[in-house]
């Protein structure tokens, strides 16, 4: 479980997150919605220890990331799996050997093994044959299901997902929901999932936060999404509305 | 309103605690060695091996310059012509091998690695090595520093090598001084605590220019105009670095 309290970031002087607090149960799936700048990937960055809270306290279950040296952030990571915006998968390497790198430099796991994971988990995206395609001879979609097999590789407990669906079309869109589903039932993954897309939203989710202004502005389950009378919320739903054709 | 004097010193100031704190945390990491050993045989490889061609191209005519104009100018003939090679020799042991060495690696691999960490830190692969429970610092910067350091010194001695052999063949095909006479003089003029120091100062450039690099890639910002920024910043900040400690270099050791 990943509990938030009271978290403030802010960069130059300029606050980007206020006050947020929020909780994700394991094995759930929940989207953090919100406007481009609101603070969405500064949150998950702070989460994951990429960047560290001006104020507030964030919990692993039950550890206080921010009393962690950087050996043990670097241990609590490994059970963190991220899937980029951009997918970051390295220049240099084939598709098969990003998806293997985690666990040849982490685990101590005989290359045997890491063949058949890497596999799998290529298999597990549909990519059975892109393993020796470097990054730069797939399609942006297929770059984004690599980089999924490389988050899923080591088995995390947590993944994360920036804009999974950003700059994709909508059939490929479909396919990385449809994937994103069927990884956080299969495998029991708590997925934290950063968007603004609300059709991906509505399809992932099972719990939803809207960050408006910095600030936690509201949260609740996909029900009491179609319920809810906040002004401010449906507003941004609405925007959304003529492009998911609710 | 930031005046923008004051601007450019915060941001000088900026850098140098950047630089400061990257340092200190490649140290930390040294002993990192299984996160980094693969990745320093290949920048070796490019560091290195990759230079050696322009490396000793930048020497040859150095050398073949430096003795021509050392036969223009020793026009006396009070003055014996072995005494080019004795110009060539110490000019190229004491400085124009590493000077012009580290000049062109500034350009060369100091470019090339602000370039690759600056597109690594804006497409995000570098937090994607830091989410995976690696330290990025051992992984991208360790090996390149080391590299520097250790491959520096050898392209140093191969630039001494082909700038005096380019000077003696430029000397006698020429038709400025017979081979044997600029061998002479070179071996006169030789001292041994000059290649120690063209050593120590090799090993210094080669430090700068690695470390400055990875500083100025490791923290870009701002897409490819930042990568295009942070790269010319590291070729002319590794160059005057350079310049500087060579000066500084020379004032202590000699």
């Amino acid at each position: 479980m990943i509990e938030i309290r009271h978290l403030y970031k802010g960069f130059s002087g300029t606050p980007v997150l206020e006050d947020v607090s929020l909780t994700i149960n394991d094995a759930e799936t929940y989207a953090v919605i919100g406007q481009s700048g609101s603070g969405k990937s500064v949150l998950m960055k702070n989460i994951v220890g990429l960047l560290k809270p001006d104020k507030g306290t964030i919990l692993v279950d039950g550890v206080d990331t921010s009393k962690l040296n950087y050996r043990e952030t670097r241990e609590l990571r490994q059970h963190f799996g991220v899937l980029f915006q951009g997918g970051a998968l390295f220049d240099s390497m084939s598709a098969f050997d990003n998806v293997a790198f985690p666990l040849r430099m982490i685990t101590e796991m005989p290359e045997r093994e890491i063949r058949k994971r890497v596999d799998e988990c290529l298999e597990t995206v549909h990519l059975e044959d892109a393993g020796p395609k470097m990054p730069a001879e797939l399609s942006g979609g297929m770059q984004k299901r690599v980089a999924l097999a490389r988050a899923v590789a080591m088995r995390p407990k947590y993944i994360f997902y920036d804009e999974p669906t950003s700059g994709l079309d909508p059939k490929t869109s479909n396919t990385i929901n449809d994937l994103i589903k069927d990884l956080d039932t299969r495998l029991g993954i708590t997925g934290i999932v950063i968007t603004h897309d609300m059709h991906s939203c509505l399809e992932i989710a099972n719990r939803i936060g809207f960050i408006h202004e910095g600030r936690l502005h509201w949260t609740g389950t996909v029900e009491d999404l179609h319920a809810a009378d906040d002004e401010v919320l449906l507003d941004f739903v609405k925007a959304s509305e003529y492009q998911i054709g609710l | 309103m930031t005046l923008p004097f004051e601007h450019r010193v915060r941001t000088f100031l900026i850098e140098v605690g950047r630089y400061g704190l990257l340092l200190f945390q490649s140290f930390r990491s040294i002993l990192e060695i299984g996160t980094y050993w693969e990745n320093l045989l290949i920048q070796m490889v490019r560091v290195g091996v990759d230079s050696l061609p322009i490396v000793a191209l930048t020497a040859a005519f150095s050398g073949a310059v430096t003795t021509v104009q050392s036969a223009h100018q020793l026009v006396s003939p009070l003055i014996p012509r072995s005494v080019i090679g004795g110009v060539v020799v110490p000019s190229m042991v004491l400085e124009l091998g590493v000077v012009t060495t580290a000049l062109v690696l500034a350009g060369r691999v100091g470019a090339r690695i602000a370039a690759e960490l600056g597109t690594m830190r804006v497409t995000e692969q570098v937090d994607a090595l830091e989410v995976m429970g690696l330290n990025s610092v051992a992984y991208l910067v360790v090996p390149r520093v080391l590299a520097g350091v250790i491959m520096f010194p050898v392209l140093y001695a191969v630039a001494c090598f082909v700038g005096i052999s380019g000077g003696l063949l430029a000397g006698s095909l020429g038709g400025y001084i017979p081979a044997l006479e600029f061998i002479e003089g070179g071996r006169q003029f030789f001292s041994a605590s000059d290649v120690t120091f063209g050593l120590i100062k090799s090993l210094v450039a080669g430090f700068i220019i690695t470390s400055i690099s990875c500083s100025k890639g490791y923290y870009t910002t701002g897409g490819a105009e930042g990568v295009g920024s942070s790269t010319t910043q590291a070729a002319v900040a590794s160059c005057v670095m350079v310049l500087l400690a060579d000066y500084v270099l020379a004032i202590i050791l000699l």
